[in-house]
C-alpha cells in the first residue's frame, strides 16, 4: 500500500521532469548564467519555445544545417571572464579556443570564425592589443582565420573592460554520427586530462579569497585531440563534449538524461591535480562542477576504448587522459560515482553557482 | 603535507567497516542520527552508507544552519538589503535560501548592493572602506561561526565603526536536539555529535543525552574515516550496553571546548527566549541575539525589524521526517508545494537534505546502489 503510494509520487515527479520546463522567474539572476539547473530552465523554458526550429532543438554545442551535400556546423559563444588575464591564458585566447572547441567536439572541421569586441570606455589600448594578438595566435594554432568581426564601445562602468563574442562555422565529418542517441550501455567514457583547472585558476586569480596556489587555466584547442581520437575510435566514437561551464557533472547529467541510460564514474580514475583538489576543498566546491576550457569528454565503444585512450595520450594536452566511467542500463537517466572511499554517490546537476559552503 | 588523504584511506575504511559488521546484531535495526549538515555532506560525498551493514541506518539531522532559517528571517534580511544606503554582506550559502517572496540573489538582480563574503571580518573591512554607507552582516551558523561574529563585533566596537551592524541569526545546537529527544515518537539509537560546534562548546553540553535520555553520543570529525570510526564507537557502546559521550575528534575537540571563544560569545551574545526553525517551529532558547552592550551594532534594533513571522506552511512535516516517523514522500507537501525550487521545509533547501535528495534521486537516495560491477 505504502509502496504503491511511493511509486505514484515518484511517477509524478518523473512526469514533471519530462515535461518541458516553464520559466517562471520574474527576473534574471546570476544563477541563470551558472550553467546548472537554472540555466537549463532559461534555455529550455524560455529560449527554445520561442526560437523553436529543428537545428536548434538538439541543443548541442554546435548546430548542423544541411548545405549542399554536406552539413554546415554553426556555433557561438560569449566571453565575460574577469580578470581579463589569468594564469594560463586570457580572454582573447579563451574566446577563440572556446568556439573552435565547440566545433571540434561536434565533429566538425572549423572553416572560419567571427569575433565581436565590446570594449569599455577607458580600456588601455595596450590591453586590447594584447587580447587581439592572443586571438590571432589562438586562431593560427587552431588553423582557422578570424574572417569577420565587429567592435562596439560602451560607457565606462557598463562593461568589465572587454567582452568577446566569437562565432564559428565548420564542415561536419560525414562519417561521424555523434549524438547522445548513439550512446549504448557498455560504452566507455574518456576524459582527456585533469579536471577543474580553468575554473580553479580563475577563482584564485580573482583574489577575493586571499588564496595562493599555482593553478593555470587549461585553455587550448581540442582539434589535435579530436584529430587523434577519430581514426583510433572510428565508428566507435559516439559522443563528444567539452565540459566547460557546469563541468563534467553537468555534461554527464545531460548525457544521462538525453540518452535515457545511466552513467557510472570511478572517482579514483578522475584526473584532478592535488592543488585543484585542495583549492576546491577549501572553497567547499566540487571539482566535478568546475569549468574546463581544454578538456574533452568522449564516449567510445568498449572494444575501441583502449585504442582511443592511447591515441589521446599520444597528443599534446592528452597525456593524462583516462577512462573515467561507462554507460549503463541502470540507474536510468542518473549519474553515479564509485567513490575512492569504497561507496557510491549520486552526481546531480549543478544547482545555482558553485558557491563556497560555510559548513 | 596531505593532511586529508590519510583520513580517506579505502583500505582502513574496509577494515573499520568489517569491525562495524562484527559488532552489529543481525536481528536488530539501528538508527543513528548525524546532527550536523557537514557530516551529511561527508556521508553523501563518499558514499559511506554503502560501507555499513544493512541493519544500520544513518538519519540525517536538521541540516545546515541556512536550511533551518525560517522565511521570516530571510524576508527581514531582504528588507534590510533593499535599503539604498545599505551594503548587505552574507555568506554565499545564504544567497539562494528562499524567503516568502524570493531570495537574496533575486533582490541583488533588482539592484540591491549585496556582497558575498567569506568571513565577517571581510564585512568589517567593507565598512571601513565605505564610511558613507551602512554595512550589515547577515550572521548565520551554530556555535561554529558565532565566535568569529563575536570577535568581529568586539573589533568593530573597539574601532568605533558606527556604520557596521549585524543581523544575528546564530542558533545553538543543544535545544533542537533536546526537542527531538523529547518527542515521544523518536526512533533513534544514538547520535553522531557535531565536530565543529564541539571545538567551541566542548563535549560537556551533550552529557544530558546519555544521562537523561539514554542515548549514546560520539562527537565526530568530518573526514569519511572519522564518520566510520564514530559509527563503530556508537555500535560498541550499544553492543556493550554502555551509554556515554565519547570524543572521536580528539585531534581538534577539547572536552571543555574553547574557553576563549566561549568568553567572547558570552560578552557579545545572549540567548533569545525562543526562535523559529524552518519546518520545526519554535524552540525555546535555541538562538542568540546581541547583548545590551552591543545593542548599537544590532541591525534588528537599527532597522527596527518587525520580527515578522511568515505563516508556517501548516502542511510541512519536516519534524516527522527528521524523527524518522515519515519518509519524505509521505509528507503532505512533498513534490507539490515543496520542491527544491520552492522549498517550504529545511530538508528541501540544501541538495543534501533528505527530501531534496529523495526528490532528485528517488529510492536511490537511500538505497544502496548495487548495479553492475564496481570495476
Amino acid at each position: 500500500m505504502s509502496e504503491q503510494r511511493e511509486q505514484r509520487v515518484l511517477d509524478a515527479l518523473e512526469q514533471g521532469r519530462r515535461r518541458q520546463p516553464k520559466f517562471t522567474a520574474p527576473r534574471i539572476d546570476m544563477s541563470h548564467g551558472a550553467g546548472g539547473k537554472a540555466t537549463h530552465k532559461l534555455i529550455e523554458g524560455l529560449l527554445l519555445p520561442v526560437l523553436d526550429n529543428p537545428a536548434l532543438a538538439p541543443l548541442s554545442d554546435a548546430a548542423f544545417i544541411p548545405f549542399g551535400n554536406s552539413r554546415l556546423a554553426l556555433t557561438t559563444d560569449s566571453f565575460v571572464v574577469r580578470p581579463l588575464v589569468f594564469p594560463g591564458g586570457s580572454i582573447g585566447e579563451l574566446a577563440v579556443n572556446g568556439t573552435v572547441n565547440d566545433l571540434a567536439v561536434s565533429g566538425a572541421t572549423p572553416i572560419g570564425l567571427s569575433a565581436a569586441l565590446i570594449v569599455e570606455e577607458g580600456l588601455e589600448t595596450e590591453t586590447l592589443v594584447h587580447e587581439v594578438e592572443a586571438m590571432a595566435a589562438a586562431a593560427e594554432r587552431a588553423g582557422v582565420a578570424i574572417a569577420t568581426g565587429d567592435t562596439k564601445v560602451v560607457e565606462r562602468g557598463k562593461g568589465d573592460g572587454l567582452y568577446v563574442i566569437t562565432s564559428g562555422a565548420g564542415i561536419a565529418d560525414p562519417e561521424l554520427n555523434l549524438s547522445s542517441a548513439s550512446v549504448k550501455p557498455g560504452d566507455k567514457i574518456l576524459c582527456s586530462g585533469t579536471l577543474g583547472d580553468h575554473g580553479a585558476a580563475i577563482l584564485i586569480a580573482r583574489g577575493d579569497l586571499e588564496l595562493e596556489a599555482d593553478v593555470r587555466s587549461d585553455t587550448r584547442p581540442l582539434t589535435p585531440l579530436v584529430g587523434a581520437l577519430k581514426p583510433a575510435a572510428g565508428p566507435g566514437l559516439r559522443f563528444m563534449r567539452d565540459p566547460t561551464r557546469g563541468g563534467v557533472g553537468t555534461v554527464l547529467n545531460e548525457l544521462a538524461r538525453d540518452s535515457g541510460y545511466g552513467v557510472a564514474l570511478w572517482e579514483e580514475r578522475l584526473p584532478i591535480r592535488d592543488v585543484v583538489n585542495g583549492a576546491c576543498e577549501i572553497l567547499g566546491i566540487d571539482p566535478l562542477y568546475v569549468a574546463n576550457e581544454g578538456k574533452l569528454l568522449a564516449v567510445v565503444a568498449a572494444e575501441l576504448a583502449d585504442r582511443a585512450l592511447e591515441a589521446l595520450r599520444g597528443v599534446d594536452g592528452g597525456e593524462e587522459a583516462e577512462i573515467v566511467g561507462e554507460v549503463r542500463e541502470e540507474p536510468a537517466r542518473m549519474v553515479i560515482m564509485y567513490t575512492r572511499f569504497g561507496g557510491t554517490r549520486m552526481i546531480d546537476m549543478l544547482v545555482g553557482d558553485p558557491l563556497p559552503r560555510i559548513c | 603535507m596531505k593532511y586529508v588523504d590519510e583520513f580517506r584511506n579505502a583500505e582502513i575504511a574496509r577494515a573499520v567497516a568489517a569491525e562495524i559488521s562484527s559488532v552489529t546484531d543481525p536481528d536488530r535495526h539501528y538508527k543513528l542520527m548525524e546532527v550536523c549538515g557537514g557530516h551529511t555532506h561527508t556521508i553523501y560525498r563518499h558514499g559511506i552508507k554503502d560501507l555499513l551493514p544493512d541493519q544500520i541506518e544513518l538519519v540525517h539531522g536538521p541540516g545546515c544552519p541556512v536550511c533551518v532559517l525560517p522565511m521570516g528571517r530571510v524576508d527581514e534580511g531582504i528588507e534590510i538589503a533593499e535599503r539604498p544606503e545599505v551594503i548587505f554582506t552574507c555568506f554565499g550559502d545564504m544567497m539562494r535560501v528562499p524567503g516568502s517572496k524570493g531570495n537574496l540573489l533575486e533582490v541583488k538582480a533588482v539592484g540591491a548592493d549585496i556582497r558575498m563574503v567569506y568571513s565577517p571580518l571581510d564585512a568589517l573591512r567593507i565598512a571601513r572602506e565605505n564610511p558613507d554607507r551602512e554595512v550589515v552582516f547577515y550572521a548565520i551558523g551554530f556555535e561554529t561561526t558565532a565566535p568569529s561574529t563575536a570577535l568581529t563585533l568586539q573589533r568593530a566596537k573597539k574601532e568605533g565603526l558606527g556604520n557596521f551592524s549585524v543581523f544575528c541569526n546564530h542558533v545553538t545546537i543543544v535545544p533542537p536536539v533536546r526537542a527531538l529527544l523529547d518527542s515521544p515518537d523518536l526512533r533513534l539509537d544514538g547520535f553522531i555529535g557535531p565536530g565543529h560546534v564541539s571545538t567551541v562548546i566542548g563535549c560537556r553540553p551533550y552529557e544530558f543525552m546519555p544521562k537523561d535520555y539514554g542515548k549514546p553520543v560520539v562527537v565526530a570529525g568530518f573526514e569519511p574515516l572519522d564518520i566510520l570510526q564514530s559509527v563503530l564507537m556508537l555500535m560498541r557502546q550499544i553492543g556493550e550496553g554502555r551509554c556515554e559521550v565519547e570524543n572521536q575528534y580528539g585531534r581538534v575537540v577539547l572536552w571543555e571546548g574553547n574557553l576563549q571563544a566561549l568568553k567572547s560569545m558570552a560578552e557579545v551574545f545572549e540567548l533569545r527566549p525562543y526562535f523559529e526553525w524552518r519546518g520545526l517551529g519554535f524552540i525555546a532558547q535555541s538562538a542568540l541575539k546581541l547583548s545590551p552592550a552591543y545593542a548599537d551594532f544590532d541591525a534588528e534594533l537599527r532597522y527596527s525589524t518587525p520580527g515578522v513571522r511568515v505563516a508556517d506552511p501548516k502542511a510541512c512535516q519536516c519534524g516527522e521526517v527528521l524523527k524518522g516517523v515519515l519518509k519524505p514522500h509521505e509528507c503532505r507537501v512533498f513534490g507539490t508545494a515543496c520542491t527544491p525550487d520552492h522549498p517550504l521545509g529545511a530538508l528541501m533547501v540544501s541538495s543534501e537534505g533528505a527530501c531534496a535528495a529523495y526528490y532528485n534521486f528517488g529510492r536511490k537516495s537511500f538505497e544502496k546502489v548495487e548495479i553492475g560491477s564496481k570495476k
